[in-house]
This record gives C-alpha cells, sequence and structure tokens, in this order.
C-alpha cells in the first residue's frame, strides 16, 4: 500500500479524497458565517460558533482538518514539483487558453494565494478565539457565557475597507479554485462518465458561486451597513 | 477556384543535430505557398529551398499523410498538430495560416519523448506502455460465431471510440504536466468495454499505469487540454474509466 501513493493516480487520489474533505468543511464554514447577516445583535452567530467550539464531533474533527489543510497543501507542492520534471525543456510558444480552462492550469498559483489568506485569515479569528480568548468580550445567551465571536468578526469588518476587500478576494479565488477542484476530485477517484461530465461540471459551477458570493457577501454586508 | 496563395511566410523552427547535442531555433523565409497545400506539402517546399542552399532539410515524422497513422507530430504556434481541431499535422491546411505570419515549430516536449533530431522525438516510451498492458486471452480454434459473446450496442461504442487513438501523443504534448493519461485511458477503455479483456484487466491496470510513472510521465490534472488536442477526440471520460479500474485493481491487491 506504501507503494499506491508513489503511483502517479495514488498521489492523486490523495488530493482529491482532501479536497473534497475541505469541501465539505468550506460548506459547514460558509452555514455558519452566514449566520452573521442575519442576526445584527449577533446572537444567532455566537451560538453557532459556541455549537461549533464546544461540540465533541468538531473536537474530533478540528485534527482531522488541520491534516486535511496540511495534506492538499504540502501534497500539491510535491506534485506539482513533479509534473514540473516531466517536462525538461518548455515550449517556446504556448496557445492553451482555448483547449483547457484558466483555473484548471493554474490550481497551484489558486492554492498558494488560498494560502496567504488562509494564514492571514486565521490569525485574524481562530488564533485569537483557540489560544487567546481572554482578549476577547464574552456574552451570556441563555445562561451559557460564550465568548463573543460576532464583535470580533464585526469590528474588523467595521473598522477597515483593506480587510473587507481582502475577504471579498479571499471568497473569490477560493471560488475560482473550486470551478475545477470540485468536478476534478471526483474525476480522480474515477467517479465521472460521460452522463456525469455535465452535471459534475454545473455542480462546481454552483457551488463555487455559492461559496464565492457566500464568503464575499458577509464583509460586504458590514462596510455597506454599518 | 484557385487557391490563394501566401506570398511570404517565416518560419521558426527548432533545430537539434542529435538528442546529444544542444538546439536552437532558426527562422527561414519561404514564399508563395499555396493556402491549398497541407503543412507538411509547405515543409516539404521549405526543404527543397533548404537542399538547395546547401542547408541540412529539416527532420520531421511523417508516413501515411491521411491522418490515420499517428506519426506526424509538431507543436505548431503553441498547440500540437497546429491550430485546427481534430486533425493530424498532415491534415493540416496552409489556409489556417495569415500572410506574413511567423510560425514557430517545435517537438513535443516531455521527458519521456526525448527529441533525435530536430522535430523528430522518440516515442518508443507509448510502445513500452502497450508492452506492458500484456495479452488478451482468446480461445484458440476456429472462427467464433460473431454474436456468441453479446456486447451492449453503447459499451461497443465506446470502445471504438477510444480504440480510434493512433498513439500520436498529441495529448502529452498538450498537458501541462506532459502526462500519458489519456493515451492509457483509451488502451484500457476499448478493452475494458468489452467482455474479451476482462480477466486480465486488473494486472494491466496496474502494469500499465506502473510502466507509464516508470518512464517519467506526468501526473493528470484534468485540465482536458488533451481531450480537445487529440485528433480522434478521445474523452476524458476515459481517463475517470482508467482512474477507476487503476484504484479498484489496487484496492483488491
Amino acid at each position: 500500500m506504501s507503494n499506491f501513493l508513489l503511483a502517479s493516480i495514488g498521489r492523486k487520489f490523495l488530493m482529491s479524497i482532501t479536497g473534497l474533505f475541505l469541501l465539505m468543511f468550506i460548506g459547514v464554514h460558509l452555514a455558519i458565517n452566514l449566520l452573521l447577516i442575519f442576526d445584527d445583535s449577533g446572537e444567532l452567530f455566537n451560538v453557532g460558533a459556541h455549537f461549533m467550539a464546544s461540540n465533541p464531533a468538531i473536537k474530533i474533527m478540528e485534527p482531522l482538518l488541520g491534516l486535511g489543510f496540511l495534506i492538499h497543501i504540502l501534497w500539491s507542492f510535491v506534485l506539482e514539483y513533479q509534473n514540473w520534471k516531466a517536462r525538461p525543456v518548455k515550449y517556446n510558444k504556448k496557445d492553451r487558453g482555448g483547449s483547457s480552462t484558466w483555473a484548471s492550469r493554474n490550481m497551484l498559483i489558486l492554492g498558494a494565494l488560498i494560502l496567504v489568506f488562509l494564514v492571514i485569515h486565521i490569525i485574524n479569528f481562530f488564533w485569537v478565539i483557540k489560544f487567546n480568548p481572554h482578549s476577547m468580550q464574552t456574552v451570556t445567551i441563555g445562561g451559557t457565557v460564550m465568548e463573543d465571536a460576532y464583535t470580533l468578526v464585526a469590528d474588523l469588518f467595521k473598522a477597515s475597507i483593506v480587510y473587507d476587500i481582502f475577504y471579498v478576494f479571499g471568497g473569490v479565488l477560493l471560488g475560482i479554485h473550486l470551478t475545477h477542484g470540485f468536478w476534478s476530485a471526483f474525476q480522480t477517484l474515477g467517479l465521472n462518465n460521460k452522463n456525469w461530465m455535465k452535471r459534475l461540471q454545473f455542480l462546481a459551477m454552483v457551488y463555487a458561486v455559492i461559496v464565492a458570493v457566500g464568503f464575499s457577501v458577509i464583509p460586504l454586508y458590514f462596510l455597506i451597513k454599518f | 477556384m484557385a487557391d490563394k496563395i501566401l506570398k511570404k511566410l517565416n518560419i521558426k523552427v527548432w533545430r537539434q543535430n542529435r538528442a546529444s547535442e544542444k538546439g536552437k531555433f532558426e527562422t527561414y523565409k519561404i514564399e508563395n505557398v499555396s493556402t491549398g497545400s497541407s503543412f507538411l506539402e509547405m515543409m516539404d517546399i521549405l526543404n527543397n529551398d533548404l537542399i538547395e542552399k546547401g542547408i541540412d532539410p529539416i527532420a520531421y515524422d511523417h508516413d501515411c499523410r491521411e491522418g490515420i497513422c499517428g506519426i506526424c507530430s509538431l507543436y505548431i504556434n503553441g498547440r500540437p498538430h497546429g491550430p485546427d481541431t481534430e486533425v493530424t499535422t498532415c491534415q493540416l491546411h496552409m489556409r489556417k495560416f495569415k500572410e506574413g505570419e511567423t510560425i514557430v515549430i517545435e517537438p513535443w516536449r516531455a521527458a519521456a519523448f526525448p527529441v533525435i533530431k530536430d522535430l523528430v522525438v522518440d516515442r518508443i516510451a507509448f510502445e513500452k506502455i502497450l508492452q506492458a498492458g500484456g495479452f488478451v486471452s482468446v480461445n484458440t480454434g476456429g472462427v467464433p460465431e460473431a454474436n456468441s459473446i453479446p456486447v451492449a450496442y453503447d459499451d461497443a461504442e465506446e470502445s471504438m471510440d477510444a480504440a480510434s487513438c493512433i498513439g500520436c501523443g498529441a495529448c502529452v504534448a498538450a498537458c501541462k504536466n506532459s502526462s500519458a493519461m489519456l493515451f492509457v485511458s483509451a488502451k484500457i477503455s476499448h478493452l475494458a468495454k468489452l467482455p474479451q479483456g476482462k480477466i486480465e484487466a486488473k494486472q494491466r491496470a496496474r502494469n500499465m499505469v506502473a510502466k507509464m510513472d516508470e518512464l517519467g510521465f506526468g501526473g493528470c490534472t484534468n485540465t482536458g487540454a488533451c481531450e480537445v488536442e487529440c485528433p480522434k477526440s478521445i474523452s476524458i471520460t476515459n481517463i475517470a474509466r482508467l482512474n477507476r479500474e487503476y484504484l479498484v485493481a489496487r484496492i483488491s491487491e
């Protein structure tokens, strides 16, 4: 089994499995985040965030998620290097615009930009909530004392146009990454055929648009409303 | 109606004496090329000029010149088999080019396809993959009755579509990763869709993929460029089938 992950299809298998795992995470993450714009008192989002932080299932998933991110990111550089080695002499003139999408050819670049976003995003929120909760305000909802995650997010988005634009970019980049990543993951697992190709590519586009618009709308909401 | 004449063209072409030597681009001028001539006829006219000038003619692969043998290659203006779809280079015509244009011609570029001379590359790697695929067991004896093994119409069609691969290597040339997945998937698929190839299916998938990796082809990132540039329009759904066949073969090991 060890040499399975060294074979070309095995290497991609790992990318697609971790990719699909991250896709599911993104869906859950977006669903909770959208609570931010449906209740300006912040109660709804705080309850959601507290549930996610205290739920034992999520506690188990958290390290797995970290591992998923690490594998997906680090492995992509290994694979790209191996693919790059397969063509030692490059072409002088390339005309690839008509035969493949820009996103499909630039998944590593998109991924690297998303990684930059991810690092700053983690510093902004996750790090504070996880390792420095004392710096945050607390609220009491339904008799439970919890960190006021809503204020942490809302203050950042209300205070800085730069951060708003940065988070919109993050959402859009992720969306573009998923236009290819979503159906590509199924293709790599062999879960595709001539009927499902169009359906999966359509679903990929739908999911990508939901992710891009969903994540972008949150900072824009705070920017425009407050 | 007489074909239009392209009065002047610049041909920027890769020249390399042998595998061990370094190559470089040379630009040659060619005059009065009929738009009705094929790309390879233009190459012949150019080579004739070069020979008359005492220059070594440009080496390039060609054979049947009717789009079925798969030997002609050439990466023309950034695309394998040039700026036309579903054709090999021999079926590409000069009407696809403009007056005064500089046409850039390069060999297929891949670690697994080393340049032999000028535009000729060694595609023995494909033969090695086929060889690794091994045999298909069939009954010996008299000719079997044609309908003794039923094959569904759709399966037969998909199998034949995959079997139309001519092994030209355009998929490898088009792929940003120099991946041979479309070629291997076509060769796996035309057997996978038929009852005859079933017995050796797992072994075939394992061995062909292992050989493909060993020969230094890159991995597939599903850009789909291979399908677009394939002269026979082999579908990348075959790659999904190859992935499936291979994963099943490895899991059941």
